[in-house]
């Protein structure tokens, strides 16, 4: 078993009274409270960790943090299991299982590292070049490309955790909380105002966990640990640790994924695993810190090449030498401070190598005393070792930085190479906000520009990198953000904290990709790469840029850089620079990438949060639903409503269970539920003229007590809906809807009455849910219904079609009356009986039983869809499709010439005037039991093979037991004007022939009237 | 996320609403007299403002009013919020 060989004797903020056990790949190894699994690995020595994305190359871990490229891995097992998951950011649990990715069979022997050695073959832009042509083979590559392509595997069975949103509001949200941001929190929560302090880690205090630095005298984790304890007391602060804030949305809504059980095994009783939390802010603090970049150089993503910043982390934080020998490579200041901090924890360290020509002078006495060399002036050039490293080439650059001077080489073993290439603001979410960033060339780095929301950028994401101005302009930033807020300090505010002293820092020297080892310094000595994630290297870029790729817009997509999962952020400022580089011209006109949410991946699970399963969508039932259901009705989703579709008997398939509902239907006597129906409740003294506007036939002839079926156009004269609507009383009328439509024709209605015509005076009220609808047709129709309401005139003079009565069912309806309708959509002799809501299934029943002597059979929509198609009765949606005026569908005659009305005016258009627009038709194909796919193509000739000219498509296909046949609807060029011709439905490479007929097939006759 | 003023209910957030396009579109009170393209400019033409655009919204999951709106459609600013029928409220140059 492995030994913790390189786990510090002392320090570091982790518990070493306890042991947590834990397993990569097959090793069991033990890490401690406060580790992650980045820092257990490291603290046993293990150097590889996964395999590179495109050349398989072995990888070590880099960072410390989020900006980890290299150790991504897949979290736990069975449906917990989690792919891509960063070793940086994983808290260590007892327990806990991970495996590498992205190699076979294993970490240590993989197949796919044959990509590393065919790498010239591969270059950027290679799928784009190599898989033009032949067209034909393109599934055969694809289905290579697929299995070569992503990273690690999803789980594939289900997620056993809960996963919940919240929203909140407050007055100041803090992002970040080192010491720039807890400032902030402290001064802002001290005026009263409501803050809310979110932070990606497990523990507040950010770099100050990690680089040893002091204020007021004590270490910085002793201050932390203060301000800790006042915010977590204090009723107004919100304390969010775990807590990514990845996106920032407009007017400061921001979205924050709090990682609420991550660091657990599994999540305790009734706990979420995690959070999506919507918080909108009065005012935003961003104290995002900074990234170190690494430096691009020949192999410098060999196991143990690492940030200096993140080694630093590991010794201060984790207590884990992460080398035993180490060189450090550095432009700017910040690797002294690691240097002493690796040669303190008993690291050897032979060297400092500094870009700069002057290295800074501070330091000298504790170099001195550890026996650190400085070279300055010199570069690391390359890596020496594959799957760990062994040493660094050491050589003098030309003044440009662009060649190497001969004859200074040197080489130095060692086995962890640090990388400092300055410090990159993390910017991510002040772009998302809409701010413009700005290039500043001292510090290297882009800084917050314009904001156009309420936003503060404040510590190192702002470019104060001395902790003294994290500290004082963090708190600046809290107090004035809550001053902002409507929020002052009563009395003095905290007291200001002080840094231990810094020396000025002597300025960087930004080399964006160092010379290779070569020669003439042309030789590149191996890929340097700038992407460790997506596996782009600086010859990459270098080639999209002679490629003609002058936009980093088009080298990002072009090469990826910047496209894994960490946004690019060691990556993009490095990319941006060789590409200025190779273009010649400053960095800013190479422009830098837009920055998206959200800021870190977000599981599927926190998207969906309670909504999963039958929590999806709301589920709309009608009151005869649990009916429907007991009697081995099959659903049909329609909208939200659940409707059924056909109700099958013992050993009947689908297409018998609706035969046999549409021949009782016009035999006897069918019974459907049409409580989804929409019904609007119109109301007011300019009613009638309200709907004469709305609907193209006349209203105001339309007496009380009378029904009439009506059409409405958009604008554009295309039909938009249609319905039958009842006049109740001269101010009064009950209009239905489409079942899907009723949602739209509503604020349709209302948005005319509000926006144009508010000197109608007309209220529309949603009524679908308040009224159960039966919908009773057949020839039986009248004598069930006589047995019902006894005594009550139901003959066709008294209770003619297309007219409603209130009508009294004992038995059914104590105190209560229900209105029928005599209209139906089926042609047969029907009524359709409305009773309140909480009547329905008791009126269901009643007819039910009523009616067994009649056989009645109830039926769903697809027999009704049977029935009226065959009568030639329209579904708006299936006849339509945004394009059909009524003329197109032979209505025409309905359009009133007395009145203007919503989208006349577009029916003279000389284009819905044309006379080979799609028109609406029957269609019978010459094999009788031939029914043809709805929503194929007609065309004229027998030959199906394209090109084709379309003349139109079926829109609705059926088996009629009534015709005993099938039949079809179709809109067809020009269709009224060829009845009796044959034309062809082509589909599936054959084409049908079908005799083109007057769209209505059948004929009820007068009695069903 | 926008942040709107319904001038009925006050600050909501946008997920509430349903936006309604350009506002300010009049209907032509005698259609049958324009021609067809003048017709068409109304039913189909809309402006695509980089700046400042006069919209209307709809507080669909709230009082159900539709209103106006004076949008920055670069940075999303909202300037004016006002009632139909309401005269376009003077704004900030």
């Amino acid at each position: 078993m492995r030994q913790a060989i390189n786990r510090l004797a002392e320090g570091g903020r982790i518990d070493r009274t306890e042991r947590l056990s834990f397993r990569f790949d097959d090793e069991i190894m033990y890490g401690h409270p406060g580790d992650t699994l980045a820092s257990a690995l490291l603290a046993n020595g293990v150097r590889l960790v996964g395999r590179s994305f495109k050349y398989h190359r072995p990888r070590g871990l880099m960072a410390a943090g989020g900006e980890e490229s290299n150790g991504l891995v897949r979290l736990r097992q069975g449906g917990r299991a989690e792919p891509n998951v960063r070793a940086t950011e994983i808290v260590l649990f007892d327990g806990l299982v991970a495996e590498s990715q992205n190699r076979w069979p294993s970490l240590r022997f993989d197949l796919g590292a044959l990509n590393d050695r065919l790498s010239p073959l591969f270059p950027a832009g290679f799928y784009y070049k190599t898989f033009m042509w032949p067209a034909n083979l393109w599934p055969s590559y694809e289905a290579v490309i697929r299995r070569m392509a992503g990273l690690g595997k999803a789980a594939k069975s289900g997620d056993p955790d809960r996963y919940e949103k919240k929203y909140a509001h407050c007055d100041v949200l803090v992002v970040g909380a080192g010491p720039a941001g807890l400032a902030a929190a402290l001064w802002a929560g001290r005026t009263g105002a409501r803050v809310i302090l979110a932070d990606e880690g497990t523990e507040l205090g950010g770099a100050l966990l990690g680089n040893g630095q002091q204020i007021d005298g004590r270490p910085g984790t002793a201050w932390v640990a203060g301000i800790e304890a006042e915010l977590a007391k204090a009723a107004n602060v919100r304390l969010l640790p775990r807590t990514t804030v990845g996106g920032y949305y407009d007017h400061n809504a921001l979205t924050l994924l709090e990682r609420v059980a991550d660091h657990l095994s599994k999540p305790d009783q009734g706990q979420p695993r995690q959070r999506l939390w919507q918080v909108r802010a009065k005012q935003v603090v961003l104290a995002t810190g900074a990234l170190e970049r690494p430096m691009v150089l020949a192999n410098n993503d060999r196991p143990g090449v690492m940030g200096a910043g993140a080694v630093q982390t590991y010794i201060n934080r984790y207590g884990v030498r992460p080398g035993r020998r180490a060189v450090l490579f550095t432009n700017n200041d910040s690797a002294y401070r690691v240097a002493l901090d690796l040669a303190q924890a008993g690291v050897e360290v032979p060297a400092i190598v500094d870009l700069r020509a002057q290295a800074p002078l501070g330091w000298r006495a504790e170099l001195d005393r550890f026996g650190i060399e400085v070279m300055a002036d010199r570069a690391v050039l390359g890596v020496a070792g594959r799957n760990a490293v062994t040493g660094v080439q050491i050589g003098k650059l030309n003044a440009a930085g662009n060649g190497v001077v001969p004859g200074l080489a040197r080489r130095i073993e060692c086995d962890l190479l640090c990388l400092s290439g300055g410090w990159t603001p993390s910017l991510h979410l002040l772009s998302q906000s809409g701010a413009r960033l700005r290039w500043d060339g001292t510090p290297g780095c882009f800084l917050p520009g314009e904001a156009h929301q309420a936003v503060r950028v404040v510590g190192a994401a702002n470019g104060d990198f001395m902790l003294q101005d994290c500290l004082t302009l963090g708190a600046g930033a809290g107090k004035s953000a809550a001053n902002d807020a409507g929020h002052q300090h009563r009395g003095r505010g905290p007291r200001k904290p002080v840094a231990a002293v810094e020396a000025d820092p002597t300025p960087p020297r930004p080399i964006w990709s160092i010379p290779g080892p070569g020669r003439d310094g042309r030789k590149s000595g191996g890929k340097a790469f700038v992407d460790f994630q997506s596996d782009v290297t600086a010859a990459d870029l270098r080639l999209a840029a002679r490629e003609g790729y002058h936009s980093i817009e088009h080298v990002k997509r072009y090469t990826t850089v910047g496209m894994g999962t960490d946004q690019g952020r060691t990556s993009n400022i490095n990319a941006l620079g060789i590409v200025a580089d190779a273009l010649d011209v400053a960095i800013p006109q190479v422009g830098h990438t837009t920055f998206r949410p959200p800021f870190s991946p977000v599981t599927f699970g926190a998207l969906a949060g309670g909504q999963t399963g039958p929590l999806l969508d709301p589920a709309r039932r009608t009151p005869m639903h649990g009916w429907h259901q007991a009697n081995g009705a099959v659903f049909e989703p329609v909208g939200q409503w659940h409707r059924p579709y056909y109700y099958p008997k013992a050993g009947e398939d689908m297409a018998a269970a609706v035969n046999r509902e549409t021949l009782a239907a016009r035999t006897s006597l069918g019974l459907m539920d049409a409580t989804t129906l929409g019904k609007i409740d119109i109301r007011g003294p300019d009613a009638a003229e309200f709907l004469n506007r709305i609907y193209i036939n006349g209203w105001k002839s339309l007496a009380v007590g009378g029904c009439r079926y009506g059409l409405m156009l958009g604008e554009d004269g295309m039909v938009f809906d249609d319905g039958v609507t009842a006049r109740l009383a001269e101010d009064h009328f009950h209009m239905t809807t489409t079942t899907g439509n009723a949602a739209h024709v509503h604020d349709w209605l209302e948005n005319w009455l509000q926006t144009e015509w508010p000197d109608l005076a007309v209220y529309c009220t949603s009524c679908t849910e308040q009224w159960a609808v039966a919908a009773l047709c057949g020839p039986n129709a009248r004598r069930l219904m006589a047995s019902l309401c006894p005594g009550f005139d139901l003959s066709a003079e008294a209770f003619p079609h297309m007219t409603w009565q209130t009508v009294a069912i004992p038995g059914v309806l104590e105190g209560l009356e229900a209105r029928i309708f005599r209209i139906g959509f089926t042609g047969e002799l029907s009524f359709e009986i409305n009773v309140p809501a909480g009547h329905g299934l008791a009126l269901w029943e009643a007819l039910m039983a009523a009616g067994e002597k009649y056989g009645i059979t109830p039926f769903g929509t697809e027999a009704m869809h049977v029935l009226r198609a065959e009568v030639g009765f329209i579904i708006v949606g299936q006849e339509t499709d945004g394009t059909t005026t009524p003329d197109d569908l032979g209505m025409g005659r309905m359009v009133s010439s007395k009145k203007d009305f919503l989208g006349k005016r577009s029916l003279s258009r000389s284009d819905t005037m044309r006379q080979d627009r799609p028109q609406l038709v029957g269609l019978l194909t010459d094999d009788p039991g031939h029914r043809v796919p709805e929503g194929a193509q007609l065309i004229a000739g027998n030959n199906p093979a394209p090109p084709q000219r379309g003349l139109g498509h079926v829109t609705s296909s059926y088996h009629s037991p009534n015709l005993d046949r099938t039949f079809a609807l179709a809109l067809l060029q020009g269709g009224r004007g060829r009845h009796g011709e044959t034309i062809h439905i082509a589909y599936d490479g054959r084409a049908v022939p079908a005799q083109v007929t007057a769209p209505r097939f059948l004929d009820p006759g007068e009695a069903a009237k | 996320m926008l942040l709107l003023q319904c001038p009925w209910c006050g600050d909501r957030s946008e997920e509430e609403f349903a936006c309604g396009g350009e506002g300010d579109i009049v209907r032509p009170l005698v259609p049958e007299e324009l021609d067809d393209r003048a017709w068409g400019d109304y039913v189909f033409m809309r402006r695509n403002e980089k700046g400042i655009h006069f919209e209307r919204w709809r507080h669909a999951h709230g009082c159900g009013r539709w209103f106006n709106v004076a949008r920055s459609t670069v940075t999303h600013e909202i300037l004016a919020s006002y009632q139909v029928g309401d005269d376009r409220p003077e704004l900030p140059e």
